[in-house]
């Protein structure tokens, strides 16, 4: 079968190997890591006819560069508003196109959005680490971190002039600043000024921002007392809030307990959106009630599963 | 708000997909052993739509998916658990981690000793003698929070990390002891170094020890720990 080498000619900070993530190994201190925003990782997998999980490219706005030293592959760019081009000729975000032998893919931040995922038509051929390929920052174990001069081969490498073309983009897929919490579990922590704060205040995201979380800024929320809890598990979506009132929300690559209260926490279908947005963009928080939370969480599948229903279409359709 | 304890958990629901079964505020034997029961019991019970469990020390954070099941469901599931894991004896198996605290491999030895003092055999044997047992997991993968170091060697941390300290460090701190699997900063002393591989990443059982097991320190030499560091 074809096998394709590509080369890393460039690599900004942050970019690394991808897929469904890791679940189940919480408990062992392990996070489940995978995509920041996960539908675009799925988008892009499922627009090629690829397994929803496989691994991939997860591009920040550092950008990266990649050469095809040989062979050939089709590949999907999905998430973010980024630009992209094949030795100059431009070619869309949220696209399927075909990258040849000598040819030169450059990928840099474009109009919105922060992580942009790079999907083969073939297998990405990655180190597995505790069942996933997913790189974990913090120790680099899993596909890793990708630097200049590294080589990607992508076995059974399939050429699909057939699944070229835009892949339209939906509007949920953009950066979301509205963003629905349950209160807690530690709410009771926090006087009523920053349970006041947290909801009628925009928090701006901070350039501490990376695949473990994002700080945020704005009123303090500083929690009564010098407060420390035994420490306990925190989730994706955690606001969690240091003794001088700082908040900010975990994210993929969280570390999987800590110590720290948290006054709320941010839906999992809101994090996708969120994870677009950039440092100094504003967000809100909406409190609803948990039984509220899990019936958006249905409402939301139903229309993702609806948009990749149309793209399983699209590709049945298309002509070889 | 009642503060919870082990008769009287409390059930916080988290978001769209998540809930928190408390059985105290402050650590202590009765809220862990709550902990490990309820974790055993879900274990077994494998409700639908729990993705994970993960226990800590006086609370159990359920991980659920939400086109499964809700936090209303889950929480009466668990309420029923609870009753019936009262019965069940915690079984915990007895894990056996190596050490050398020769040399090199313990740097913080003869300042433990100073700080606390004991001669340096005498923190060794104090450390030997602990009833260690795996509380939590956290910070890293595979950084087990082992309880049970004696009071006689229990320290503050240092003010200051110590960077680059190598997997496989056996280190304490307060009534903690861990051993370390990634080269990572800590601020924990150092007491000896172990070629038990407590996480094997490639292999079916990757995590040597289940939160709740028991933990027996064994010590070895220099020429030992060499030895087992060549076998791999």
């Amino acid at each position: 079968m074809v096998e394709t080498v590509l080369k890393i000619a460039a690599a900004g900070p942050l970019i690394s190997i991808q897929d469904g993530g890791r679940a189940g190994f919480m408990r062992f201190g392990v996070p489940a890591s995978g995509a920041m925003d996960k539908k675009a990782l799925v988008i892009a997998n499922r627009a090629l006819g690829r397994d929803s999980a496989a691994p991939v490219i997860e591009i920040s706005r550092g950008g990266l560069v990649l050469e095809c030293l040989s062979g050939a592959v089709t590949l999907a760019l999905v998430g973010g508003g980024f630009l992209a081009d094949i030795d100059g000729k431009p070619l869309g975000s949220w696209q399927i196109f075909t990258l040849s032998e000598a040819k030169r893919l450059t990928i840099t931040v474009g109009p919105w959005g922060s992580w942009t995922y790079l999907a083969f038509a073939g297998t990405l051929d990655a180190a597995l680490w505790l069942q996933s390929h997913s790189t974990h920052s913090q120790s680099g174990f899993g596909g890793g971190k990708l630097n200049k001069g590294n080589a990607l081969i992508v076995r059974d490498a399939e050429i699909r002039p057939d699944l070229e073309g835009a892949i339209p983009c939906p509007v949920w897929a953009r950066p979301r600043h509205l963003l629905h919490i349950t209160y807690g579990p530690q709410d009771r922590f926090f006087p009523p000024n920053a349970l006041k704060n947290i909801i009628e205040s925009p928090f701006a995201l901070t350039d501490s921002y990376d695949r473990m979380g994002v700080r945020l800024s704005g009123p303090s929320l500083r929690p009564e007392g010098s407060l420390s809890i035994p420490s306990e598990a925190v989730l994706r979506g955690s606001i969690q809030v240091s003794g001088d009132g700082i908040p900010a929300i975990l994210l993929s690559d969280h570390q999987t307990t800590g110590g720290y209260p948290k006054i709320a926490t941010v839906l999992s279908d809101d994090i996708d959106g969120f994870v677009q947005c950039r440092p100094r963009d504003k967000v809100h928080f909406q409190p609803i009630s948990p039984e509220r939370a899990v019936m958006m969480a249905r409402q939301r599948q139903r229309v993702f599963d609806a948009y990749l229903a149309t793209l399983d279409r699209r590709r049945d359709t298309s002509v070889g | 708000m009642t503060v919870p304890s082990p008769k009287n958990p409390r059930f916080t629901s988290i978001a769209d997909h998540a809930l928190l079964v408390e059985f105290g505020e402050a650590i202590s034997d009765p809220a862990h052993e709550a902990v490990l029961r309820l974790d055993r019991a879900l274990t077994e019970a494998n409700l639908a739509g729990v993705r994970e469990t993960i226990p800590a020390y006086v609370n159990v954070l359920i991980d659920f998916d939400p086109i499964e099941t809700d936090h209303a469901s889950l929480k009466a599931a668990v309420e029923t658990l609870i009753k019936t894991a009262k019965a069940v004896a915690l079984t915990p198996a007895i894990r056996e981690v190596l050490v050398c605290y020769e040399g090199e491999f313990a740097p913080d030895l003869a300042e433990v000793a100073k700080r606390t003092g004991l001669t340096a055999e005498a923190v060794i044997q104090a450390h030997l003698s602990g009833d260690y047992q795996v509380a939590m997991y956290g910070f890293a993968p595979g950084y087990a929070y082992l309880a049970g170091t004696p009071r006689d060697i229990q320290l503050d941390r240092k003010p200051a990390p110590v960077r680059g300290i190598e997997a496989g460090a056996v280190m304490i701190a307060g009534p903690q002891c861990l051993v370390t699997t990634l080269t990572m900063p800590t601020g924990w002393w150092i007491i000896g170094q172990s070629p038990t591989k407590v996480l094997s990443p490639l292999s079916e059982r990757p995590f040597l020890f289940d939160i709740g097991d028991k933990i027996r320190f064994r010590r070895i030499s220099r020429d030992e720990y060499l030895a087992a560091k060549d076998r791999g």
